[in-house]
């Protein structure tokens, strides 16, 4: 398990545990990030950085990126 | 006789709801590409078939659950103000995720009508979509559109006329699974049996409760029997959730997907693909955002709008300052000719063509400058400029989306005041607000040129930039302080959804910018021909004084004044009074100048010469950006916080422009 910021752009990933406060773990949930979700890095910029879900691109900040932890996939 | 109805637009940000609002009602509301353009409900009318239609259109949203002030005002509208239909307008080609809140609107029992908006972009992905099974199985009526070419609005009007008649939104149940069902059930008899009188079906209250949902947790809290319901809530989560192994809300959120995802496999004949994804958009964010290119761009295209503004602007600008001194010239002339009292000579080529005038020469180059925030607005832009920006926003104790509202107030202070309303921490909020004023909006612009093209000829533009540069710079120092002060907080981190690029289209980029120009019309119109008339008659009493001298009521009211600003280079009673009327509007100042002198363009820019120094107008533009915000912000910021945090913004700016025009003088006087 590795934080979302250390993931390079164009690798897949499978989102296994968001910490945080309660109110930006049920946002990132009620956007489609969530435990289980697959996501790809689109662009990372040595922390904040771009996460596709399907057809939605969101942009998460230096923070929230590190409390995001994720399991590559090959 | 005609019959009302009330509709309501709800959907995601970036979904076109406003673009669909637009098309039924034939209004002009601002669209935008990023999410959070509509940050207040917007109301608007249209007739069809004998019906009266009150259309809202509301900001975006992702679910019932409100993070932030934008959000909190489309959830308390579809949950209290019970509107006849809701129009859920959805992008049609990210379906999953924009049916989860259509499934909660449901839940709710809203009427639903589906929008299917986007459809183009469906087609262009090759995704084929079964609209009859979608409305068989969600039981609701569905409309195809592509609003932005104006397709499908018709139905959108028929269809909604339809279910408010019909008005039986039938009931929807998603399979939460077991355990949870089974919990639902127990605790919607625990509600029954207290007969508690809320406007809500019961089942979506527990499931709210269930999510903690921190409104509706108040809404029971303050009922009799609140404290024992809620006791009763809390115990089942805990042991619902020591069952699941995880927290309740993830659960629930992760059913509603789950149900959606079937939903979609069901309903769309291709699914897409990872590769197919990598759209141009994609590789579009990889140059943009990249880590070494982010920012240099960011300053690029600033420069460029810069660029803009002024080699393209000053010509035009000197264009219309010919064409007022020609009317002055053939107005007087006529006037004279007709024979016409002096005083009435005197308000309309002093006052009003000298005082007005000397404003409206810098219409182009706002325009131009409101171009350039257009572009960077419907392109997609704006958001990944706040992306880019959010660890340098961190490091200076800003949020990433305090970003937005910032870029907004180089236009004007008040769009971007109004535009924080998407931060979800209302720190984050407030300390944005309060250094929006340092922004160097539109209206400081007339004075920046006036000044710079006097004193700086040959640097005009280094000069500006430099004011804009200052104004960045003192933003920062007063969010560093006030925040030491009053918000030691850590700020939120940033999440925001990032919309694909898309060409601006050129009507719509014209039309944002004309609405702003004619924004600055309307102004120069309004309150600052009526700012110039009071400063002319002003300078015109006592009758027999000579016309603006020192003898004159202004000229007494600035004298009282002009000590005060004396250490800053400009203690005579002109400036003092430009700069008092200037609260009213900034451009003022630059009407004031040109009423009090009797001149405007080239005869104002000589009266200027006369009384300032390269160094006294330095400091004097200085003043001018910090010294105050204008009225219009002082009541935004009072009304979007409250009186303690407008004064504050007042207090602030005062001292500070004061100070800071003061150093420069004094510490310059040794260098000229």
């Amino acid at each position: 398990m590795i934080p979302l910021s250390m993931v390079n752009p164009g690798q897949k990933v499978q989102i296994v545990q968001i910490r945080g406060g309660r109110g930006l773990v049920s946002k990132l949930a009620n956007m489609g990030f969530y435990p289980g979700v697959i996501v790809e890095v689109i662009s990372n910029r040595n922390g904040p950085l771009i996460v596709a879900r399907e057809g939605i691109r969101l942009g998460l900040g230096f923070g929230m990126a590190h409390k995001i932890l994720v399991r590559p996939l090959n | 006789m005609e019959k009302k109805i009330k509709i309501a637009l709800a959907g995601n940000p970036n979904s076109g709801k406003t673009t669909v609002f637009n098309n039924l009602t034939g209004s002009h509301q601002h669209v935008g590409n990023w999410p959070g353009v509509t940050v207040e409900k917007k109301e608007g009318k249209f007739t069809y078939d004998g019906f009266k239609a009150d259309v809202i259109d509301l900001p975006g949203i992702y679910s019932l659950t409100a993070y932030s002030i934008d959000e909190r005002i489309a959830r308390n509208f579809l949950l209290q103000e019970n509107p006849d239909v809701v129009v859920a307008v959805i992008d049609a080609s990210n379906l999953e995720r924009n049916l989860y809140l259509v499934v909660q609107l449901l839940e709710l029992g809203a009427n639903v009508v589906l929008d299917l908006n986007m459809m183009d972009l469906v087609e262009n992905r090759g995704i084929k979509i079964n609209k009859e099974k979608l409305s068989r199985i969600l039981n609701v009526q569905v409309v195809e559109t592509i609003a932005h070419k104006g397709k499908g609005i018709d139905e959108i009007k028929k269809i909604a006329i339809d279910e408010a008649k019909n008005k039986k939104p039938g009931e929807f149940k998603i399979d939460y699974g077991k355990d949870i069902e089974q919990v639902i059930d127990k605790l919607t008899r625990f509600l029954k049996e207290r007969k508690i009188s809320v406007n809500y079906p019961l089942r979506w209250l527990v499931i709210k409760l269930l999510e903690k949902d921190a409104e509706v947790v108040q809404t029971i809290k303050a009922l009799s029997e609140g404290k024992i319901i809620l006791n009763e809530v809390e115990q089942n989560i805990s042991k619902l959730e020591k069952h699941l192994g995880y927290d309740l809300e993830t659960a629930l959120v992760e059913r509603r997907y789950g149900y959606l995802k079937g939903l979609v496999g069901e309903c769309t004949s291709r699914h897409y693909t990872f590769k197919e994804r990598l759209n141009i958009s994609d590789k579009i964010d990889r140059v943009v955002t990249n880590k070494f290119i982010g920012i240099p761009l960011f300053l690029v295209l600033m420069w460029l709008t810069f660029q803009l503004v002024f080699t393209i602007g000053g010509p035009l600008a000197d264009l219309i300052d010919t064409f007022f001194g020609w009317t002055a010239q053939v107005v007087s002339k006529e006037l004279i000719s007709i024979g016409a009292p002096e005083w009435l000579i005197s308000l309309i080529s002093d006052g009003i063509i000298s005082g007005v005038g000397s404003v409206l020469v810098f219409l182009p180059n706002i325009l131009l400058l409101f171009l350039a925030i257009s572009i960077l607005e419907d392109s997609g832009y704006m958001a990944r400029a706040a992306f880019v920006m959010d660890r340098l926003m961190h490091a200076l104790g800003l949020h990433g989306k305090s970003f937005i509202p910032l870029v907004l107030g180089f236009g004007c202070n008040i769009p971007g005041i109004m535009a924080t309303r998407t931060l979800e921490s209302e720190k984050d909020r407030i300390l944005t607000i309060l250094v929006n004023p340092l922004m160097s909006c539109s209206a400081r612009l007339p004075i920046y040129i006036l000044f710079a093209g006097v004193f700086f000829p040959r640097n005009q533009g280094l000069v500006v930039f430099s004011l804009y540069l200052m104004g960045i710079v003192l933003a920062v120092a007063v969010a560093r302080i006030f925040k030491s002060i009053f918000f030691k907080h850590k700020v939120a981190p940033l999440i925001m959804e990032l919309p694909p690029y898309r060409l601006p289209q050129i009507k719509s980029v014209l039309i944002h910018m004309w609405e702003r120009g004619s924004l600055f019309l309307k102004k120069a119109g309004g309150i600052i021909l009526a700012g110039v008339i009071v400063v002319w008659f002003l300078s015109s009493v006592p009758f027999g004084v000579e016309y603006a001298s020192q003898q004159s009521l202004i000229g007494r009211i600035g004298s009282l004044l002009a000590p005060l600003l004396s250490p800053a280079g400009f203690g005579f009673w002109q400036a003092a009074v430009a700069l008092g009327f200037g609260i009213l509007a900034k451009e003022i100042v630059v009407g004031t100048l040109g009423t009090v002198y009797g001149v405007e363009g080239a005869g104002l820019k000589g009266a200027i010469l006369q009384h300032f120094t390269a160094l006294s107008a330095y400091s004097f533009m200085v003043m001018s950006l910090i010294y105050i915000p204008c009225i219009a912000s002082i009541a935004v910021i009072k009304r979007e916080t409250n009186w303690k945090w407008a004064l504050l913004a007042v207090g602030y700016s005062l001292i500070l422009g004061w100070v800071m025009a003061v150093i420069i003088y004094q510490i310059g006087k040794f260098f000229v």
